[in-house]
């Protein structure tokens, strides 16, 4: 469903992604680990379709169409989701109102109706409980004044209404206690089905040890220089990014 | 960055919406201004001699009146001479029903949205609609005057009830108040006038709806509102203007009066024209309105979204004469293209315990400026008095201006005030991050500035601010630049 083939990426005219190669098909959970600065980011936003980036050369195919000409609302409404490392806030506007309004827009995008308020508070209660959400944050302006938890929680909640068909997460563990991070990961395993992707991005294995990848690919300076099942990210572990240099 | 920018520019390059001429003979009287216009807008409007007299008294100290141009705006010398200052419809009759109402009227009342029957039925609001300078329709006056309310156009009031005109008229804002006010006191055509007796809660929103028609022709409103003992009002001003290629003046004074405990809220939606995208045209809105809080407890809210105008220079404010009483202001105001506005309010604090809250929002997007310049007085006998400022600024673009004029003037020690003013941009991270829910660009503006936007728009009446946020994302059209 997603194939990326040589990859190049820039951003201010420096060279972060070096000719990646990539293929994850339906329903697969692909790991990208890397010491910090080797371009997981980079690769994570490139493939949303952040602007800074500017893509200099290679191809992304994503269910068969070119996803490098795709804007960015366009990705995700076809089902392109990308949970982020530092969600923004947005003041004034809630949770609820966002994400109907996101909702809505990848229903048009589908041909569908608009869903009405009951159905979709109906959706909310449902999907509340796989990221063990509190209530009161649905209220809250997006994002103001919530914990790093609590955002990295509202993003996989967000995740959980849109149900995209490739979910990347980036460093989503990063700032989490185990508790959180336990929360998190179940919430991606019940996402998770044989027509949903996701390409977890990740500094550590220990998200691993709950979100349980089927490839591991190791990022090094904008190029992936080893991939492996999921028994890489135990090895990496032990004996750290040092000897794939 | 870049193909957001051609994305905005090509909303912003979309005509105003609301630029239409309806085709309706107008009486009216030769441009310039001199004592006998100002005899003959009176004759014609069948006016006591009083009020003919209080007229050439404000045209008096007019003449003795600079022009002031202290605000931080720009404009080129206007020719009062060049401006008409009369111009009624020419079809004068009454009507009973809007059946009788001239069918091009009510196809204009239509593009703006705004059908009076169904907002009759559905808003329960009774609309005086000021087409030009004369009221046209006057609804639901009946179901009002049963409860003692008196609400019809002024030049009405100045016939059925010359008492309240002669004794609140330039009690709050004094003819010789300042250059506008005084030119307004001199040449006002017409305008609404409200009186809710005492102890009288106001069941429904009053509204009126102004539009400015025939070319050239200079709008002096003159609103006159008085709140009396125990009662309780909620009135709504809003306005949309064809498309021009001079530019107009508009200079309306509104007075505002709230006794003993009373409430009277006061909101505006404001989108007269703003003029095109290279600044030509629009109109010049030189408002002067004020209110007064005239005994204990009384308390005045202003609610203003300002979107339109080329000019806007506007202060509504609130003398707190009373004890214990309450002055509020909300505001929005949102500048475009080469808009200037130069808005804020004024809070006189005279009495003892007399609290004031001021919310002010600024955006200013494309070549535009937007000021806000806000008074804080604290007299000295204003024991225990409190303010609470805030005034935020958001810029869109790299090419527009904010500023805040915060003036504080306290004579009293036992006040408690309180300041607080941000500036922030939209942020390129919230648009991508809204991008990436699958919400365009146009739409994550709107969103961002709505929700920016909350705390003045939840003190408007709800019909009125599902309307003021259509207007803001009609103004965002084309905003970063």
């Amino acid at each position: 469903m997603l194939e990326v083939k040589n990859l190049h990426a820039s951003i201010e005219g420096n060279e972060i992604l070096k000719g990646i190669d990539l293929k994850i098909n339906r329903g697969e959970i692909h790991a990208i680990m890397g010491p910090n600065g080797s371009g997981k980011s980079t690769l994570a936003n490139v493939l949303a379709g952040k602007e800074e980036y500017e893509v200099t050369r290679g191809e992304v195919f994503y269910n068969g169409k070119n996803l490098l000409e795709m804007a960015p609302e366009e990705r995700a409404r076809a089902g392109i989701f990308l949970a982020f490392q530092y969600p923004v806030e947005i003041p004034g506007v809630t949770n609820m109102y966002f994400l109907k309004t996101a909702l809505n827009e990848k229903r048009k995008y589908q041909g569908l109706d608009e869903i009405d308020a009951v159905d979709f508070l109906a959706l909310v209660r449902e999907k509340m409980k796989v990221v063990e959400m509190d209530q009161s944050l649905l209220n809250r302006p997006v994002n103001e004044g919530f914990s790093g938890g609590e955002k990295k929680r509202n993003e996989i909640f967000q995740m959980a209404i849109l149900e995209p068909r490739l979910g990347i997460l980036d460093e989503t563990d990063s700032g989490l206690d185990i508790d959180a991070l336990r929360i998190v990961a179940n919430g991606v395993n019940q996402l998770h089905d044989k027509d949903k992707s996701f390409l977890v991005v990740t500094h550590y294995q220990r998200l691993l040890n709950y979100i349980i990848p089927d490839y591991v690919h190791v990022l090094y300076n904008g190029k992936i220089v080893k991939s492996g099942g999921k028994e890489l990210a135990l090895e990496l572990e032990d004996k750290g990014y040092d000897w794939l240099k | 960055m870049s193909t957001e920018t051609e994305r905005i520019e090509k909303m912003a390059n979309r005509e105003y919406r609301y630029g239409f001429i309806t085709d309706i003979e107008t009486d009216s009287l030769p441009a310039g201004l001199n004592e006998d216009i100002i005899r003959a807008l009176s004759a014609k409007k069948k006016e006591p001699e009083w009020l003919l007299e209080w007229r050439l008294k404000a045209y008096r100290s007019w003449l003795k009146m600079e022009e002031p141009h202290w605000a931080h705006i720009h404009y080129d010398p206007i020719d009062y001479q060049k401006i008409v200052y009369y111009s009624a419809p020419k079809n004068k009759k009454k009507y009973d029903s809007l059946d009788e109402v001239d069918p091009e009227l009510l196809r204009t009342y239509e593009k703006l949205g705004i059908p009076l029957e169904e907002q009759k039925v559905l808003a329960g609001v009774a609309v005086d609609a000021v087409f030009d300078s004369v009221s046209v329709a006057t609804t639901f006056k009946e179901k009002l005057s049963e409860l003692g309310i008196i609400f019809c156009s002024f030049s009405e009031a100045v016939r059925n009830h010359p008492e309240l005109v002669r004794k609140y008229l330039g009690s709050v804002v004094p003819p010789n108040d300042n250059f506008f006010a005084a030119l307004n006191s001199a040449v006002f055509s017409d305008g609404s006038f409200v009186y809710i007796p005492k102890g009288v809660r106001c069941p429904m929103e009053l509204s009126t709806y102004f539009r400015i028609n025939a070319a050239d022709t200079g709008q002096f409103e003159r609103t006159l509102i008085i709140a009396d003992e125990d009662s309780y009002v909620s009135y709504l001003e809003g306005c949309t203007a064809p498309q021009r290629d001079e530019n107009q003046l508009h200079a309306a004074v509104v007075e505002l009066v709230s006794h003993r405990n009373a409430y009277l809220k006061y909101s505006t939606v404001q989108n007269w024209y703003p003029g095109d995208k290279e600044g030509k045209g629009g109109i010049y809105n030189f408002v002067t309105k004020r209110g007064i809080c005239k005994e204990e407890n009384a308390k005045i809210s202003w609610t203003q979204v300002e979107t339109g105008s080329a000019i806007t220079w506007k202060y509504p404010s609130v003398i707190l004469k009373g004890d214990h009483s309450v002055g509020e202001f909300y505001s929005v105001a949102m500048t475009n293209n080469y808009q200037q506005a130069d808005t804020g309010t004024k809070m006189i604090h005279l009495g003892r315990n007399t609290r004031s809250t001021i919310v002010s929002k600024g955006i200013s997007a494309g070549k535009s400026n937007n000021s806000y310049r806000g008074l804080v007085k604290i007299g000295k006998n204003a024991e225990n008095s409190r303010n609470y400022s805030q005034c935020d600024s958001l810029l869109i673009g790299d090419q527009c201006g904010a500023h805040t004029f915060p003036y504080i003037d306290i004579q009293n020690p036992t006040a408690q005030m309180e300041h607080e003013a941000t500036t922030s941009k939209i942020g390129e991270d919230q648009i991508f991050y809204l991008n990436q829910r699958g919400i365009s660009t146009e739409d994550a503006v709107s969103m961002i500035v709505n929700g920016y936007c909350k705390e003045v728009f939840r003190e408007l009446p709800m019909e009125f601010a599902v309307e003021a946020q259509n207007l803001l994302n009609l103004s965002l059209e084309g905003s970063v630049g």
